[in-house]
C-alpha cells in the first residue's frame, strides 16, 4: 500500500492527512513533492497528521526532516499530529522528538501555530 | 556453526518492490517462532532497512543482480543473513545520526535503526558481495519441531 495524502485548510493551517507507507521510493517522493508544491503556493503552516501511517522507514523519517527543514528555511512551521506508537518510538530513538513539535490534539495543534515562538 | 538450525531461504531480484515481499517472509517466520508484535516490527524493520541497503546501495537497483535472504533458526536465537552482489560499505564511515551536527540530515539512520532493533549486527565481505548478519535472541523456544537440518526454499523472482 503506497502513501496517500488528503489536504485540508483549517484557518491559516494546512492539515495534511497522510496514510499508508512512507518508505524509500514512491512514498518518500510523493511527500517531498507535496511539501514542495505547498511551499511554492505560499502555504507556510503545515500540520502532518500521521494517524493512519502504517509504516515509516529511515528514508521516510529523513523525508519528514527534509520537509521540516524546507518549511523552516522558508520562514514557516511544520508540525506533527497523532503519531502512532511505532512512529513515536522511532522519533524517540532517533532523538527527533527534540526537533519536531508533536501534538495529539488537532485543535490545540492548530492553535499552537498562532502562538509566537512555537 | 551449530548443526541444529532450521533454515529458510528466499531470493529476490533487486527491485524495491520486493522489500515488501521480504517483509512478508519475515512476518511468517517470526510469527511461527512466537515473537510478539513489537519484536516482529523491530525485526521486520531491521530486515527492511537491510534489504534496501542491499538493493539500493549494494546492487545499485540493478535487476540482474539478486539479494539472498536467509533465516537460521536456533533454539536460543534467530540469525538473519542478507547478501547482495555489491562492493560493500565501511561501517566506520557512517556518521552517527544522534550527533547534534547530524540530527537534521536526511539520510544515515538505517544502520543505526538495525543496531537498535537487533541484538547483534555484523557486516562481512564475501567473494561476490556483502553479507550482513542480524541476530535476535529468542526468549523461549515455542517450536516443538526444532532440531535437525530442515531447509525450505522460497523463490521470489517477481513481486508478491
Amino acid at each position: 500500500m503506497s502513501m496517500k495524502a488528503t489536504i485540508r485548510q483549517v484557518n491559516s493551517v494546512t492539515v495534511i492527512d497522510l496514510s499508508g507507507r512512507i518508505t524509500l521510493g514512491e512514498g518518500c517522493s510523493q511527500l517531498r513533492e507535496l511539501i514542495r508544491d505547498l511551499l511554492s503556493k505560499g502555504h507556510s503552516k503545515m500540520l502532518l497528521n500521521l494517524a493512519d501511517v502504517t509504516y515509516i522507514d529511515s528514508s521516510g523519517i529523513g523525508e519528514l526532516v527534509s520537509g521540516f527543514t524546507a518549511v523552516s528555511n522558508g520562514g514557516g512551521q511544520l508540525k506533527l499530529l497523532n503519531l502512532t506508537k511505532k512512529v513515536h518510538d522511532l522519533l524517540q530513538i532517533t532523538k527527533l522528538l527534540t526537533v519536531f513539535d508533536v501534538h495529539d490534539d488537532e485543535a490545540k495543534a492548530i492553535a499552537s501555530f498562532e502562538k509566537p515562538g512555537t | 556453526m551449530k548443526a541444529d538450525a532450521s533454515v529458510v531461504e528466499a531470493v529476490f531480484e533487486s527491485d524495491l518492490k520486493n522489500v515488501e515481499a521480504a517483509e512478508e517472509v519475515v512476518e511468517r517466520v517470526c510469527t511461527s517462532l512466537g515473537f510478539d508484535e513489537e519484536e516482529l516490527h523491530k525485526i521486520g524493520m531491521a530486515v527492511h532497512e537491510s534489504m534496501i541497503n542491499a538493493i539500493w546501495h549494494g546492487n545499485k537497483n540493478d535487476p540482474t543482480k539478486s539479494v539472498w535472504l536467509q533465516f537460521r533458526i536456533y533454539d536460543d536465537r534467530l540469525e538473519i543473513r542478507i547478501r547482495d552482489q555489491g562492493a560493500g560499505f565501511n561501517l566506520d564511515g557512517i556518521p552517527h545520526p544522534l550527533e547534534p551536527e547530524n540530527l537534521l540530515k536526511v539520510s544515515g539512520r538505517g544502520i543505526f535503526l538495525i543496531r537498535s532493533f537487533m541484538d547483534d549486527f555484523q557486516v562481512n565481505r564475501t567473494g561476490s558481495g556483502t553479507e550482513v548478519t542480524l541476530v535476535k535472541r529468542r526468549q523461549h523456544n515455542t517450536d516443538p519441531n526444532q532440531g535437525g537440518m530442515h531447509r525450505e526454499h522460497e523463490g521470489h523472482n517477481t513481486p508478491g
